[in-house]
């Protein structure tokens, strides 16, 4: 048993991690690397049915329990089952022109399909509604952000008050006295700005960036070495 | 009237003479500038040796007009479509996916014979095309100064056949005859990738490193670790989930096992699961992945196993929600808003969803700890949540929650790459300062290096 649960598994990471290590550097071996990759995609589409399952499973325990919010529940199903029977069995999806006489030969989410309208008519506007939101969360966490409450909160409300007036035209304008060719041209707020992006934050962004690159070599260093093992659930 | 008239050919008489002494002074200038430039010479095309393949190096004599009468050296390429030998293999191997395709196509009609097949591929495959005389039909690579006399080809593609040319331009942009072309050249891979050869040493010497205090850790040396806040913030957030009632929610990021910070969520994940089963507290995992939910799976229920509960353990709190970023996130938005959780914990890879979700259990009053490695979302989470570990920090975790020797000991080989980092950044500083001094050739150089090999590769 624990041949099956820790050293198996344990043995394919490691493998598969050697061999995507070897395909960066030796270029003949970067189909392998590739080769490596297929079977993860194999085993997602595998878990795909698990995930679906267990979607299934949830939603109908909640709906004969009749917990809170059941009804939603409900909605979820209908619409995952009524997607899952469309896209299937291809409704309204025009043949495919190579072998007109071949059922279901279409492409799923060609134009004018079934599939295809409800992608373009009730999933799009749906995500764009949820993306929309994040501008007034923004604003909220932005005014959360800057107030003053320390030095380095002042700072940063300070650095943020340029950047974002530089951006605007009420910024250039504020500082479009100052003569662009003039040896203060670097306070004009447009390029004090880009001076603040450039310098000052790509700088710091490098800096955590080094930090990660280093975390991820250290960290995959000790899942192929077998020390960290808790993402197969023995981590003790 | 007639005192204009002279005027005007006195005028146009000295206009003349003015214009023919121009004439006469810069003849010999105007007489190459108008005359098609010499064509360079002797050029030689290599593919370059040590590399990940799709490169060539091209070398040429320069042409025999002066450099600072040519505007430059345009560099052209012709890609040959199959040679002879290729298009032998291309058609057996059409041949035979046209038969398997037919075959799969036409269930009901009538089968098509394999050898049929293969006569139809080998009379659609296309024939040797000869390279064109015209060189306008060349694709240019670019054109390079006309002091230069090599260039590298890159991003070619490299099963493909090339030829080369070369031809010089004029200051007036007329071209000179182009070079007899190369010989063929297939840019192939080598069997290392030279170019990469100090990324190598650099991954050598920090998994050496890592590797060394692994081993010291192991023999006894004492290993430190400075204070993580958000790490040591993790017993006060379940506690503060048990004290209240509430449950503890924890997402792993919206990407699958196969990102590294996806895996050390789950480290992670193991971790917290484990102090809420000490605590008796309910911790829910929806997951944005099907693999990540029976990782997340694992994880938790070991950890209730090693706490001593493993009757508290329930799978059913580890789901699956959706793959798609914002119908995951407006089913957490939906349960934060309705079920209130006392603690949120976001570590794993996030995109535009991180500040919805940690702006939304903040409206809440959820204690919030977050960490990933994905520094665009950093300034979302550490504006709207209570504790954020940045970047190294989340996959320091695991080591830090754990405490083991081991784990410490590749922490402190993770030092030593920074340390190898910092020398770099110092040397790379100086040398480059040093250059806009003096204006050194050679330190120009040795920066270009550093930019070009060390870190280009």
């Amino acid at each position: 048993m624990q041949i099956l649960t820790r050293s198996i598994p344990l043995f394919i990471t490691a493998v598969a991690g050697i061999v995507m290590i070897l395909s960066a550097f030796f270029p003949y071996t970067s189909d392998w690397g590739k080769f490596a990759g297929q079977f993860f995609n194999i085993l997602a589409a595998f878990a795909f049915v698990l995930g679906g399952g267990n979607l299934l499973k949830l939603h109908l325990k909640k709906i004969s329990d009749q917990r809170p919010g059941w009804a939603y529940s409900g909605v979820v199903l209908v619409c995952f089952i009524v997607t899952l029977f469309v896209g299937l069995l291809k409704i309204g999806a025009y043949p495919n022109p190579t072998y007109p006489s071949v059922h279901f030969g279409g492409e799923t989410q060609g134009s004018g399909s079934m599939f295809w309208w409800f992608y373009e008519y009730a999933f799009k506007p749906l995500t764009s509604t949820m993306f929309a939101m994040l501008a007034f969360y923004v604003a909220s966490a932005a005014f959360r952000a800057f107030r003053a409450k320390n030095f380095e909160a002042i700072l940063l409300l300070g650095t943020a008050f340029v950047v974002l007036l530089g951006r605007t035209f009420a910024g250039v304008l504020a500082t479009g006295w100052i003569p662009p060719d003039s040896a203060f041209s670097g306070l004009r707020l447009e390029n004090l700005s880009v001076y603040v992006m450039q310098v000052f934050n790509t700088a710091g962004t490098r800096a955590i960036m080094i930090g990660i690159a280093l975390g991820i070599a250290s960290t995959s260093m000790k899942i192929l070495l077998g020390i960290d093992r808790s993402f197969l659930g023995s981590g003790d | 009237m007639r005192t204009s008239s002279i005027q005007t050919i006195l005028l146009t008489t000295a206009l003349c003479a003015l214009a023919g002494g121009q004439v006469v002074l810069g003849s010999s200038k105007a007489r190459a500038s108008f005359a098609p430039p010499a064509p360079p010479t002797d050029l030689v095309a290599n593919d370059l040796p040590w590399d990940g393949g799709g490169t060539v190096q091209i070398d040429w004599a320069a042409s025999a007009t002066p450099a600072d009468q040519l505007k430059g050296y345009e560099i052209l390429a012709h890609e040959l479509e199959v040679t002879p030998r290729d298009a032998a293999i291309e058609t057996d191997e059409a041949a035979d996916r046209a038969a398997a395709e037919e075959t799969q196509s036409l269930l009901e009609g009538e089968g098509i014979a394999p050898e049929d097949a293969r006569r139809q591929a080998a009379l659609s495959t296309p024939e040797f095309v000869s390279p064109p005389e015209d060189v306008s039909e060349w694709s240019s690579l670019g054109i390079v100064p006309a002091t230069q006399t090599d260039y590298q080809a890159t991003g070619l593609n490299k099963a493909g056949v090339y030829l080369f040319k070369i031809r010089a331009i004029g200051l007036e942009g007329d071209f000179s005859a182009a070079t007899a072309s190369s010989g063929e050249i297939r840019p192939v891979a080598a069997f290392f990738n030279g170019r990469k050869l100090p990324l190598l040493i650099t991954l050598i010497l920090i998994a050496s490193a890592v590797f060394v205090f692994i081993v010291l850790a192991r023999r006894g040396m004492p290993m430190r670790i400075r204070k993580i806040a958000g790490l040591a913030a993790v017993d006060e957030a379940v506690g503060r989930a048990t004290e209240m009632g509430r449950s503890i929610l924890y997402i792993n990021g919206i990407q699958d096992m196969d990102d590294l910070q996806t895996v050390a969520g789950v480290t992670v994940l193991g971790r917290v699961a484990k102090t809420a089963a000490e605590y008796d507290a309910k911790i829910e995992v929806p997951t944005s992945r099907s693999l990540v939910m029976t990782a997340a799976r694992e994880a938790v229920q070991s950890s209730y196993f090693s706490a001593g509960r493993p009757d508290a353990y329930n799978p059913d709190l580890i789901y699956y929600v959706t793959d798609e970023q914002f119908g995951f996130v407006a089913y957490i938005s939906g349960m934060m808003t309705r079920e209130k959780p006392a603690a949120c914990f976001y570590m794993g890879s996030f995109f535009a969803e991180s500040l919805i979700l940690a702006e939304t259990g903040n409206s809440v009053g959820a204690i919030q700890i977050a960490g990933t490695a994905n520094p665009s979302q950093l300034p979302f989470f550490v504006a709207a949540c209570d504790y954020t570990l940045i970047g190294e920090e989340f996959f320091a975790a695991s080591a830090y929650l754990s405490g083991q020797p081991d784990q410490l000991g590749s922490l402190k080989g993770q030092d030593v790459g920074k340390i190898l980092v910092g020398i770099v950044i110092i040397i790379g500083v100086t040398l480059a300062t040093l250059q806009a001094i003096t204006g050194s050739d050679s330190l120009e150089a040795a920066v270009n290096y550093l930019v070009n090999v060390i870190l280009g590769s």
